[in-house]
């Protein structure tokens, strides 16, 4: 009599046309003429390029051997045959320790091998925000390490001899000085973005004229001004170091990026709570410390890690003032005789290419998980 | 009447290191002070500085005689010209290289960040490599990498590689096929200046009688058919006045046509890949900055997709992209200065030369300062008409 049933029946799987790889080919890949057309397109690029890449960086490539012969066809009077093309490793990995150290002297190296552990010791658990003791962690790195890398890179005391700036290199350069230069960056953009919003006419006038000076011309120009207008600028006798120099630089560069990303932050920063903090009769400072900063930075923390990828791809540029980093050590490196090949520029750019990358990648990523995490719902 | 009185007569009691006025003006006495000590302190060291190096100071040096040669010299310039005239070189190429390269950047970028929106996962992939690759690099990186990398294993001229339309590409840069003008051919430039005209004229009627009556009028195939067809009409009736210098290939060089250098394809290429990232990854922002609403208010109003991307997506982007992209444009010029690192000769090269053969520091330096922050200037001024432009119209 009951034509109702009674059992339910049983779930089908979803049609193959809309899940399941086939589906996702579909959607994705081939959804419409143009975006056949496109996928057709795209595994021509791919097909194309990908091959050459790996054959070029992995299956041809020569990753030892003693000189220039090893990278070169029989024609070029090595003893790869005639059309080959590929990486010369080797060519990187004959000259990594300069890569890494510059013309720093061999049995010191362990000075900037030790400062690199300490640094990795103290940077690993500062970024991981499980850990406890942030405030002593912090201290450690921005207050005692420079210190101490001051004395181990440098030396001169406590029995260690003394290593010229100018003997340093590669990426000991580039890492010191963009460390020194975010530290320095970071606080001197915060006053400076203060500065700009005072409320003191001639303060505000000061700060406004260099952060748009500075941020109107090139790196180069700065650097150029650094590297010929300080000696003139100082007493007859008195000189720079170039490494003090390029630091300065680098570092007032930076700070007129950083002054307008942290202007930005601050004035998204209602005016409540300026008021607020007003009210409870906080001074000027403590406002600004305890209220408005805490908010303002968080807000502009993508902003800031951007100025600081860009200031560590700047450091390459003082190779323009005759310095030796990375990549200045790279290039510096292509006219050495012993290894000039047609692939030995390409090879030691692409080394360079990919420890830049690898560093500025994992900037912007931990941004990105910062924000994340970070992220207090405040977003309207 | 007695609650003012009793508010009148309580003068503020805080000290005066409390008032913030008094506080202000003396903190800006003091910043004041400082400023002016350290200046005259400066001004002093370097007034000595000069006299012990013999340096006149004054820019009476951009009179004297160059000395020097510039391998890219868009006007006329020897090494008998004066250094103003070689500070002049070098500023028109760092202009002609910024321009291209901000014209190629904008056309790469914006395809790169659109495939980055696309629905197909490939084109998405490829897209996204590319952004990420050539952000995380240095300008000066991909500069040497075209230069060092690329260009300079290219072969020989007598292996030259043969492009179409009779050009080459070997070593020592890119050749192609020079325009020759002949007699009458500003008959063909007159023709072109009359179909521009007539091209704005015919889409401002079309404009206002699709405002007035609704009906519409192909103004696209209009403009393209009187800008293509008038000045080839043109040089039709004069007579073919138009001829090509080919370059040539001999035994060791090629001669005629018109020769790019490497260093500036380099400095250009490197340009146009790396700002490119950047800009792309603006147009993303813009378009994702476009609400879903209004592509759905779009399409039930019953406009096409190509439609909804042209008359409601992209003006609304517009307004989001063009002050980033204004500040990418910027960074394109000032990383032109890179040019010095492969002997581009553009302003910072040659203000540079000039510097180091006369020691006129300061005047260089400044020179080149005002140089930069006036394009700079000029960049931004011309970008702010277009957002102005651009920008959404209230009351």
């Amino acid at each position: 009599m009951s034509w109702v049933r009674t059992e339910m029946a049983l779930a089908q799987p979803a049609p193959g046309s809309v899940r399941g790889p086939l589906a996702w080919v579909r959607k994705n890949l081939v959804g419409s003429v143009g975006d056949t057309i496109l996928t057709i397109l795209g595994i021509i690029i791919v097909a194309w390029v990908l091959p050459q890449v790996i054959s070029w960086a992995f299956i041809n490539a020569q990753w030892t051997g003693p000189d220039r012969t090893v990278c070169a066809t029989v024609a070029q009077g090595g003893i790869q045959p005639d059309g080959w093309s590929g990486a010369c490793w080797a060519f990187v990995n004959a000259k990594f320790g300069q890569f890494m150290f510059g013309t720093y002297p061999v049995e010191e190296r362990w000075r900037p091998i030790l400062v690199a552990i300490l640094f990795v010791a103290l940077l690993v658990p500062m970024l991981m925000p499980r850990v406890p003791r942030k405030g002593l962690n912090a201290i450690l790195l921005f207050l005692a390490l420079p210190i101490v890398s001051f004395v181990l890179l440098v030396g001169g005391m406590f029995g260690l001899p003394h290593v010229e700036t100018s003997r340093w290199g590669g990426l000991l350069i580039t890492l010191s000085l963009s460390f020194v230069g975010i530290a320095v960056s970071l606080p001197l953009g915060t006053v400076l973005a203060l500065g700009r919003r005072s409320k003191m006419p001639i303060v505000k006038m000061l700060c406004v004229i260099f952060i748009e000076a500075v941020r109107g011309i090139p790196l180069i120009t700065v650097l150029f001004f650094v590297s010929v207008m300080l000696p003139l600028f100082l007493p007859a006798g008195v000189s720079f170091d170039k490494y003090l120099r390029a630091l300065i630089g680098v570092s007032l560069f930076a700070a007129a990026y950083m002054a307008e990303v942290v202007r930005g932050g601050l004035q998204a920063i209602p005016k409540g709570q300026y008021e607020g903090a007003d009210s409870l009769g906080l001074g000027y400072w403590q406002k600004m410390g305890l209220i408005v900063l805490p908010q303002a930075l968080k807000l502009v923390i993508p902003g800031i890690v951007n100025t600081f990828i860009g200031m560590f791809k700047d450091t390459s540029l003082v190779l323009i003032i005759s310095m030796f980093d990375l990549l200045g050590i790279v290039k510096q490196n292509f006219s050495d005789a012993n290894w000039a090949t047609a692939q030995t520029a390409k090879s030691g750019l692409v080394f360079a290419a990919f420890v830049f990358w690898l560093f500025c990648f994992g900037m912007s990523r931990y941004s990105m998980y910062t924000e994340r995490r970070l992220d207090t719902g405040h977003k309207r | 009447m007695a609650s003012q009185e009793v508010l009148r007569q309580e003068p503020s009691r805080a000290s005066l290191i409390n008032d913030p006025k008094v506080r202000s003006l003396f903190f800006q006495t003091l910043v004041v002070i400082v400023l002016f000590g350290s200046v005259w302190w400066i001004v002093q060291n370097v007034i000595d500085n000069l006299q012990r190096l013999h340096i006149a100071s004054g820019f009476g040096f951009l009179r004297g005689r160059a000395g020097f040669d510039i391998s890219d010299t868009p006007i006329a310039y020897t090494s008998d010209s004066t250094y103003g005239r070689a500070i002049v070189v070098g500023l028109i190429n760092t202009i002609i290289v910024a321009v291209a390269g901000i014209i190629t950047a904008t056309i790469i970028g914006f395809v790169i960040g659109i495939g980055r929106m696309s629905q197909n996962w490939l084109i998405q992939k490829i897209c996204t490599v590319y952004v990420e690759i050539f952000r995380n690099i240095p300008p000066l990186l991909v500069i040497f990498f075209w230069y060092s990398g690329v260009l300079a294993v290219l072969p020989a001229p007598r292996d030259s590689y043969h492009l179409p339309f009779g050009s080459f590409l070997n070593q020592r840069g890119f050749y192609f096929p020079r325009a020759v003008w002949g007699d009458g051919s500003w008959l063909i430039l007159v023709a072109l200046v009359v179909a521009l005209a007539m091209a704005w004229f015919v889409a401002r009627t079309a404009r206002q009688r699709q405002m007035a009556t609704g009906q519409q009028f192909p103004v696209l195939w209009t403009s393209i058919a009187l800008i293509v067809g008038l000045p080839l009409l043109a040089y039709v009736l004069s007579g073919f006045p138009l001829s090509f210098d080919l370059p040539k290939q001999s035994t060791f060089n090629l001669t005629g046509g018109f020769q790019i250098k490497p260093e500036f394809l380099s400095l250009y290429l490197a340009l146009s890949c790396y700002t490119a990232a950047f800009i792309a990854e603006i147009v993303r922002a813009g378009i994702r900055g476009v609400s879903k609403g209004q592509t759905e208010a779009a399409a039930a109003l019953g406009l096409r997709s190509g439609s909804i991307l042209r008359l409601v997506v992209v003006p609304q982007a517009m307004r989001i992209v063009i002050p980033p992209l204004t500040s990418q444009y910027l960074n394109l010029t000032k990383n032109s200065s890179l040019a010095i690192a492969i002997g581009y000769p553009d302003l910072t090269a040659t203000a540079g030369t000039v510097l180091n053969q006369t020691g006129q520091a300061v005047e260089g330096v400044l020179i080149m300062m005002i140089a930069y922050l006036v394009l700079s200037l000029v960049t931004s001024a011309v970008m702010n008409v277009v957002n102005a432009r651009m920008a959404l119209v209230e009351r």
